[in-house]
């Protein structure tokens, strides 16, 4: 009996205790004191940042980070940004969003960072945003062209990077609106944020063109009935809005079915360098071997970043230097170039930020809008847009893998307005001058 | 029939005399001293060891139920992630629908989504054994997290859902983090007394007498089928309760979060940790926190390559899988009860030399 009552009373206490309001009631959650230099000292600025080097997108993704270190190190042997070095720490989530969350915490709670930079992935990094900027941790340049991180009111630390999916969209629908009038179109997409928003943007411009509407899960390798629905249906356009594994699958089993549609695929998926090598892979697994060159000719893709096989632009032989210099045997992929940008761009937001910098001075900087770098369209950022690039040019892959610009870039936002020419002049490395001396 | 009588009343009298406090009691009181424990080690701590040892604590409620149903009744499960997911998702969807909800209402009822979950997979587990039941457990754990794709509005997709659990009145002020390791531990606590309780007492034995011999079991009148699905009944309550504290401490719920691998790690916890003892359960837990920590910091003072740093982790864990599996079969706790066996007999030895 008294045991039973003992237990009652433990029972009643943890009840007590948790009973206090209910569990999903908003106190407002009050957002910290951003001023502040946590992860900043005399010498180094400590930066941190969570990405799939195990797991299912490890694959070609797990690069990024290598390029990114490179460029910290160049930036470091040149004296560092305001005679800081950058300390740059990658924690693996293995692209699981439990992970995620973790690892975020041990950066933010136990190496204090100064701000995480480049966070990768939809699933994972959604995790993390309301974490972080409720710490009033910048939350730069995330990894993913979803657009939750262009929320200024909500996510004020949280800054995009790369061209979301909904204005890529919408270059593309247009494009195909231009160049295929009357051809029938079919959608192959991802079944998250990346089919859905992307579809959003394609709607606008080709909604009646379009004859079939298929989708694909990461999990699911088999993508031949999908592929043979929208040989059923008649599409002579496929847009593809898939991860390079896909794309190379879709490819793949077009192929084995005899059809031969003209592939649209967005900047996710349409890295040459990355399908060629997973074209070689998938075929040599089912025990033949293709062309890619052959395979790849005519694709067109969208890009914002110019192509690394562009020798002859400025910034792609400035970064084949620092490549050259301190990850020679790494293949120079556009994956691995993303990487590299996107850590020179966050140099220049802490160079931007003045001798001492904080955390808000940096936020300051990314909202300022006078970030300009090596992408060819700029980026969104204002007090009001935390977008990252703003648009896309459109490229075809010639037989040898090379890319050729089709379409000049052309900027647009997230919404329903028009998608005009960007003309505006690029900064050249010289002028930026990131690595003093 | 005197003499007869007489005989079991000194021995009732003897037993009292030793165990002075009912089991219930002395399990409530130890509980309690755990969490005392766990109070003082948060507050000797960062805020990010406290996240660790939070981790710990739902993980240890997750092994305990999986030790009960494989080391105890014999029966093995692939699939126990599954409950972990059915868990979380329930704290998520609660703490976003039901805003109005107590956290310890939406803890139970995750417990309970758990357990429904386990009845109907116990009832299927108690008719197979062995490999099939591996399989079909399994099944589970790669079948039900595709759900979220199914219903892309309801449970968010691959994306899965993300929300903020307000669990500290306002009065106390005390790091959010040590708090949520707080509530953690003593949810973990109260569900172990629990199953401390069941383990020691009728249920426990007829548990064992199941996995030691289903017929003998039968014979003595325990009715096989229905201990079996109450194994699984209290274990997929463990394991939702587990998801459920997940969730509540991160934040999330994802189907990236609950892939097969987590389940089969869940397993090699509870065999590393020592199969069938609800301390093991804590070994288990403890090194699928630490391993994984220790073996990234090893990797990060080594300087190795990063393609092999990357997969260091999962090598040093299964290496110190098989070195225990070889060299104390019965896991951790199995080795410490063999250095306490050694430790303790020279010293009975002395005793009774004394004596005689």
């Amino acid at each position: 009996m008294r045991s039973t009552r003992t237990g009652a009373g433990f029972l009643a206490l943890a009840l007590a205790l948790t009973a206090c309001g209910g569990a999903g009631e908003s106190d407002g959650g009050g957002q910290q004191a951003a001023d502040s230099a946590v992860g900043v000292t005399k010498d180094t600025v400590v930066i941190g940042s969570h990405q799939p080097l195990t797991g299912p997108a490890a694959p070609g993704y797990s690069k990024i980070s290598v390029g990114a270190r490179a460029v910290y190190q160049a930036i470091n042997d040149g004296g560092g940004i305001n005679g800081r070095k950058i300390d740059y720490k990658v924690e693996d989530d293995g692209y699981n969003p439990t992970k995620t969350v973790e690892v975020v915490k041990k950066l933010v709670l136990q190496d204090k960072v100064f701000a995480i930079v480049g966070g990768l992935g939809t699933p994972t990094h959604s995790k993390v945003v309301d974490y972080l900027n409720s710490e009033g941790v910048p939350d730069l340049l995330v990894s993913s062209g979803a657009l939750a991180w262009d929320n200024p009111q909500k996510a004020p630390m949280t800054f995009g990077y790369q061209l979301d999916y909904a204005r890529e969209g919408k270059v593309q629908g247009k494009y195909i609106k231009d160049t295929f009038a009357g051809k029938k179109v079919g959608y192959f997409t991802q079944n998250d944020d990346v089919g859905r928003d992307t579809q959003a943007g394609l709607d606008q411009f080709i909604k009646d063109q379009t004859v079939a509407r298929q989708g694909y899960d990461s999990a699911n390798t088999d993508v031949t009935p999908q592929l043979s629905a929208l040989k059923a249906a008649g599409a002579e356009v496929v847009v593809c809005e898939c991860i390079p594994a896909f794309t190379a699958l879709s490819i793949l089993a077009a192929a084995k079915i005899g059809y031969k549609p003209q592939f649209v695929v967005s900047s996710i998926g349409a890295d040459p360098a990355t399908l060629s090598g997973l074209l070689q892979d998938f075929a040599k697994r089912g025990g033949a071997s293709v062309s890619s060159g052959q395979l790849l000719n005519g694709l067109i893709g969208t890009g914002y970043l110019p192509d690394v096989a562009q020798t002859s632009d400025p910034w792609v032989a400035y970064f084949k230097g620092i490549h050259d210099k301190y990850i020679p045997k790494e293949p120079l992929t556009n994956t691995l170039f993303y990487g590299m940008v996107q850590a020179y761009t966050f140099g220049q937001a802490l160079k931007a930020a003045g001798p001492d910098p904080t955390r808000q001075k940096i936020v300051d900087a990314m909202s300022s809008g006078a970030l300009k770098g090596p992408g060819l369209t700029p980026f969104g950022f204002s007090k009001d847009s935390h977008s990252g690039y703003t648009g896309a040019y459109v490229f075809k892959i010639n037989p040898d893998t090379t890319t050729t610009v089709i379409q000049q870039p052309a900027v647009t936002d997230r919404g329903t307005g028009a998608i005009t020419p960007y003309s505006g002049e690029r900064v050249t490395p010289d002028q930026v001058n990131l690595l003093g001396k | 029939m005197t003499v007869r009588t007489s005989v079991p009343e000194t021995a009732v009298a003897t037993a009292k005399k030793k165990r002075v406090l009912p089991p219930l009691l002395r399990h409530v009181l130890f509980a309690l001293a755990a969490f005392a424990v766990v109070v003082v080690l948060t507050l000797v701590t960062d805020e990010f060891t406290n996240l660790r040892i939070a981790t710990i604590g739902y993980y240890l409620i997750a092994v305990a139920g999986l030790t009960l149903l494989t080391g105890l009744t014999g029966q093995v499960s692939l699939g126990h992630g599954a409950f972990m997911f059915i868990g979380a998702y329930t704290v998520a969807l609660l703490v976003r629908r039901v805003p109005a909800f107590p956290l310890w209402a939406d803890l139970l009822l995750a417990s309970a989504a758990g357990g429904l979950a386990g009845l109907l997979a116990g009832a299927a587990a108690a008719r197979l054994r062995g490999p099939y039941l591996a399989g079909a457990t399994l099944a589970l754990a790669v079948g039900l997290p595709a759900l979220t794709r199914r219903f892309q509005d309801f449970l968010g997709g691959s994306n899965g859902l993300s929300f903020t659990v307000h669990s500290r009145p306002s009065g106390i002020a005390v790091p959010e983090l040590r708090w949520q390791t707080w509530i953690v531990w003593l949810s973990v606590l109260i569900a172990l007394v629990l199953v401390v309780n069941v383990v020691r007492g009728r249920l426990g034995r007829d548990f064992r007498a199941v996995r030691d011999d289903e017929v003998a079991a039968s014979l003595s009148g325990i009715a096989v089928g229905r201990t079996k699905i109450l194994a699984f009944l209290i274990s997929a309550v463990c394991g939702g309760l587990a998801g459920g504290l997940q969730a509540f401490l991160l934040g999330t719920a994802a189907p990236g979060s609950f892939t097969p691998a987590l389940s089969l790690s869940l397993l090699a916890a509870v065999v590393l940790g020592g199969l069938g003892s609800l301390w093991g359960a804590l070994w288990g837990a403890v090194a699928l926190v630490y391993f994984q920590a220790w073996s990234e910091d090893l990797a990060d003072v080594l300087h190795l390559n990063t393609d092999v740093a990357n997969n260091l982790p999962l090598a040093v864990y299964g290496v110190i899988l098989i070195v225990v599996v070889l060299a104390f079969p019965r896991g951790i706790q199995g080795g410490f009860q063999r250095l306490r066996g050694l430790l303790r007999r020279p010293a009975e030895k002395k005793e009774n030399n004394e004596k005689h």
